[in-house]
Order: C-alpha cells, then structure tokens, then sequence
C-alpha cells in the first residue's frame, strides 16, 4: 500500500493510524477514512493523502515531505513502514516490533519509548532519540534505533535496553539517567554524555571531556564492540575500520548513580 | 565389492543417538583461535571415558565470525542435552574463558538450548554485563586481559555418534598412509572424527574378562593376536587395523563423511576396508558401507 501527501498541513498533523498494524486489510476507501488529527480537528486520512493499492506483506510507504506528519507508526508491532521523505516528531514512538526505513531527516522523539523493531533513519533525527517524555522515567525498552546522520540532544534519555546508534555527532546529554542497553555515537558527543546513567554503554568515535563522577578504568580493545559495529555495517551502517579493533579508553560511572555504567572513547588514529 | 584391489565388505557402521552442539570461537588472531579449540576438544575422544566427544570442525575467516576475528568451529557431542550442556560449561569454562583475547557464540540454531554463558557469567562476581541485540544475549565478563564475551545459550540437537570405518592394511606405513589421506579428506561440514588426528588404534568390543571393565581390545582385529583370538576376523596379508571414527549433526554429515573417507583410503595394500558393529542389536543408526558408496 502507497500513501503520498497530497495536501500539506498547517499545523502538525497526528497520523497515529497510519502504521501497517492499522492499515492491514483494509481498501483504499477505508484506509482513506481513517482518522487523523489536523491540530485538534479530526480528518480523513485521505484529505491529507492518496492511498494506492492494498498492503502486500506487511509493507506500507509513505512519500512526500512529511516534516509535519508526527506518530507514524506509532505503537506498530509488526510489517514495514517505508519512508520516502522527511518525517515529523514522535517516529515509531511504542513500537514494538516490524521495521520503520526513512529516506530523508526524522524529527524530534525518534523512537521515543519504544520496546522492539528496528527504526534506520538515512538523514539525520532530532532531539531525543529513544527518549522518555517528561515526566516519565523509561526511554527506550528494546529494538534499535540506527541513525546514519546527526542526532539532538538527550539521546537514550532514561533507556533500559536496546541499541541506539548515530553515524555522525550527537547532541549534549547523551544516554542521559540511562538505566541499561547500548548508545553508539560514531561521531562527536556533546556535554555531559552519561549523566545520571545507572548502567549501559555509551561509545563514541571521538574524545570528549566527560562529567568529574566518570572514572577512568583503561584502554583496550572491548571484543563486545566489534561485535556491535560489525552488526551494525552488516545493517549497512558505514564503520570505519579504525574502530573495529581500536583501542577505547574506559571510564566507569557515573559516580552519582551506582557506578555501574560506563563510557567508552576511541583512542585510536583518525 | 572391489574398489581398485581393496575389498568393502558388505556390513554397516551401527551408529547412535547422541546430542550435539556447535561453538564458534574467535580470538585475535589464528593462533589463539585455534589453542582455544584444541584446548576445548582435548581429552574428548570417547562418550564413555570423556563424557563427550568433541573436534575442530573448521577454522573460520574472519569474514564468516561475528565479530570479524578468526576463528574455529567446535562440535561437541554428548549422551543427552542437558549433559552437552554440563560439558560446555566445564570446557568453555576452562579452556576458552582462561584463553587470550577469545571470545564463545553459539554455532547451531536449534529449537532446544542449553545455559552456558549464563552460567559462566557468575565468574565476573557482579561485575559482568549482558547485553541484548539482534535477539541474542551476550555476556561480558571482566578478566585481567579485558573481558570475555560469550553467548547465554547454545543451541543443542539431536545428532549421531559412532559412525565408523575400519581399514585393514598390509603394513603399518600403507594403513597410515591410508587414513591420513581419509581423514584429510573427510572435511565435511557437521562431523567430526573425534580421536588423535581422526584415528584410533584401539578400537573396542563390548565387556572383558575383567569384570570392572565395560570394553575391551578388538581382539578380532589385533594382528597378534591372530593365531591366539577366540575368532580372527583379519583377512590373510593384513598386519595393521586403523579405525576412524565419525560423529555428525545428522546422519546424512556421517555417510558423506564416510563415503569420502572410504574412497581416499583404498589403494594399493590396503586388503580390506570394513566397519565395526554390534549385531545391529545396539545402535539406531545402521550405515551400510555398500550403500554409502553407492552400490
């Protein structure tokens, strides 16, 4: 099933429907009527796009620029949502499971508590990948997020399991109260990475002054992380050779929390 | 039945229901790989008198490991799964843990798992971290080189043990020759031949004269004892019997690997090649040494 944006909106556009859990089944008439929320106002799925086809396993794509489209595939558990063109806030936020692809840039909350499924993002996200909303503790539960670009800040914010991985730089406050699971940032990390983490890992391909509660443990060569980042160019994710078998310096924290996380930085040659 | 002037004799290979694992050990280079998984399949050549029978099934280049470092191929056979299990927990556990630079995957997707680095992980006394991707659960230990990686669980199948052949030569250099060139040959994917370099001199009947014994020497098979043997089963020439031994993932892994190793031992002075057996009373698999070879 085809989906293309015919009418751009005003305002941000709540598509939470449009996802294949939501879509399965269903005519082009029906899928057309679906509800979404134009601001507060309710409206037709088809005032806002054309749906072509039925859905043929699994697989629903979106096309146009879609940078006001928040929630897709919100809450999807299985299937592949393709997106061609940029994408709103809230991508994927509570999936559980199925496949999210995106051609152009995400927005803002990429991912945001989700608990399985794997979201690529080929351009680059907005601020708090695999974040909590405010006010709530737990970011991401599961699956993986794989940004090839850029991302904000406050990546992983309160993350307990999964993987999250940026291609290029991150924001500040990455893997902030993290409580477990897996943050790679090939690129530069902003401030303040690990703040309040509990457990997990954070990685970065570059050096970067970290918070007085981080410890420093050594350099070496974590076995784990070829691991990953072979799992990750095998997702088609550009690694450098360099960081494969590199050495990584290892700092322990973050001291405030139970010390149980910890940060590793390349050490290596560039 | 002739193949060039060595007779196959027409009987099977009584084979049986065992349970078998794959390991995939890495390390940082070749050499580590591969002390590892000698280490790891030492002292495993009989179920009875080593609790398992495991070999190196291949070495693996970097491009066919998880983590993009060399490594090996383990299989490791055992009577039942849960005592597959208990044996990799004792070998991974003191040969691989205790390697540099190694790291320990499950090797064989299968529908029944056995707990290995689950249990292992207790050795990093609260400091180990598991971690979750692509479905699969791994555990960092910290050791004093760094850290070991290892895999939660391992897959666990039914599989074959005791496929074997018996090659009956003219004299002890013609016979080596002989299963030296099989065993070379019998590099197929799922079995293993579990004794010294694939061979076993001794090879065994059910019970003894000696009651403490379960098994004793083939005396049927023994040069010397020829003309002192209750029944001697050496065709006339014959002064040297080479026994190799096949455990497989299934059975089809143990015909193959027997048809190639029958083909490459007869030659010129090998006089017989046959198989050993039990009546057919004893094991579930019965692998006909005509049928293999396709007669």
């Amino acid at each position: 099933m085809k989906l293309r944006l015919h009418t751009q909106p005003e305002v941000p556009l709540e598509a939470e429907t449009i996802s294949p859990d939501q879509l399965a089944g269903k005519s082009e008439a029906e899928a057309s009527a679906l509800p979404l929320y134009h601001g507060k106002e309710q409206v037709a799925l088809g005032d806002f796009f054309t749906v072509t086809g039925p859905m043929r396993n699994g697989a629903v794509e979106v096309e146009g620029d879609l940078s006001r489209v928040k929630l897709l595939g919100h809450a999807m558990s299985s299937g592949r949502l393709h997106i061609r063109g940029n994408v709103g806030a809230h991508l994927g936020a509570e999936m559980s499971g199925g496949e999210i692809a995106v051609d152009g840039d995400a927005g803002d909350w990429l991912g945001r508590e989700m608990s399985g499924g794997r979201i690529t993002v080929k351009g680059n996200a907005g601020h708090m990948v695999g974040g909590a909303v405010r006010g709530s503790a737990v970011g991401i539960q599961g699956g993986e997020i794989i940004v090839h670009g850029n991302a904000g800040n406050e990546i992983g914010h309160g993350m307990r399991r999964g993987l999250i991985a940026i291609g290029g730089d991150a924001g500040d406050f990455a893997g902030v109260n993290m409580k477990a699971g897996t943050v790679i940032v090939l690129g530069h990390l902003g401030i303040r990475p690990g703040a309040g983490m509990k457990r997990g890992s954070i990685v970065s391909g570059r050096n970067t002054e970290l918070l007085p509660t981080f410890s420093y443990d050594c350099v070496y060569q974590p076995t784990f992380l070829r691991y990953y980042l072979f799992y990750l160019r095998r997702l088609g994710l550009a690694v450098e050779n360099d960081y494969l078998s590199g050495p990584y310096q290892r700092w322990s924290g973050d001291g405030l929390e139970m010390n149980r996380g910890e940060i590793l930085l390349y050490a290596g040659p560039h | 039945m002739f193949i060039q002037s060595t007779e196959i004799v027409d009987t099977f290979a009584e084979a049986f229901k065992m349970w078998g694992t794959r390991v995939v050990i890495t390390a940082a280079s070749r050499k580590w790989a591969q002390a590892a998984g000698r280490s790891m399949t030492g002292f495993a050549t009989s179920v009875i008198g080593c609790k398992c029978e495991a070999g190196i099934e291949r070495e693996l280049s970097p491009e066919e490991t998880p983590d993009g470092r060399p490594g090996v191929s383990v299989l490791l056979f055992g009577f039942s799964a849960d005592g597959v299990g208990k044996r990799l927990l004792e070998r991974i556990g003191q040969c691989v843990l205790t390697c540099p630079t190694t790291a320990c995957y499950n090797g064989l997707e299968a529908e029944q798992k056995v707990v290995v680095g689950g249990k292992l992980r207790y050795f990093g006394d609260s400091y180990q971290i598991g971690k979750l991707l692509g479905g699969r659960r791994l555990w960092r230990v910290p050791v004093m080189e760094g850290e070991f990686f290892i895999e939660d669980s391992f897959g666990v199948q039914p599989a074959v043990g005791g496929g074997n052949f018996l090659v009956l030569g003219r004299d002890l250099q013609v016979t080596l020759d002989a299963v030296e060139a099989a065993v070379e040959a019998m590099q197929v994917p799922g079995a293993i031949m579990p004794f010294p370099d694939g061979v076993v001199r001794s090879g065994s009947k059910p019970g003894s004269r000696y009651k403490a014994l379960p098994a004793s020497t083939n005396d049927a098979y023994c040069p010397t004892l020829r003309g002192v043997a209750p029944r001697s089963e050496l065709p006339e020439g014959v002064n040297c019997v080479l026994e190799i031994v096949i455990d497989g993932l299934d059975e089809d892994a143990v015909k193959e690997a027997m048809r190639l190793g029958v083909r490459a031992a007869v030659r010129e002075g090998i006089v017989q090649i046959t198989a050993g057996n039990y009546g057919g009373n004893l094991g579930q698999y019965h692998i006909g040494l005509h049928d293999i070879l396709g007669s």
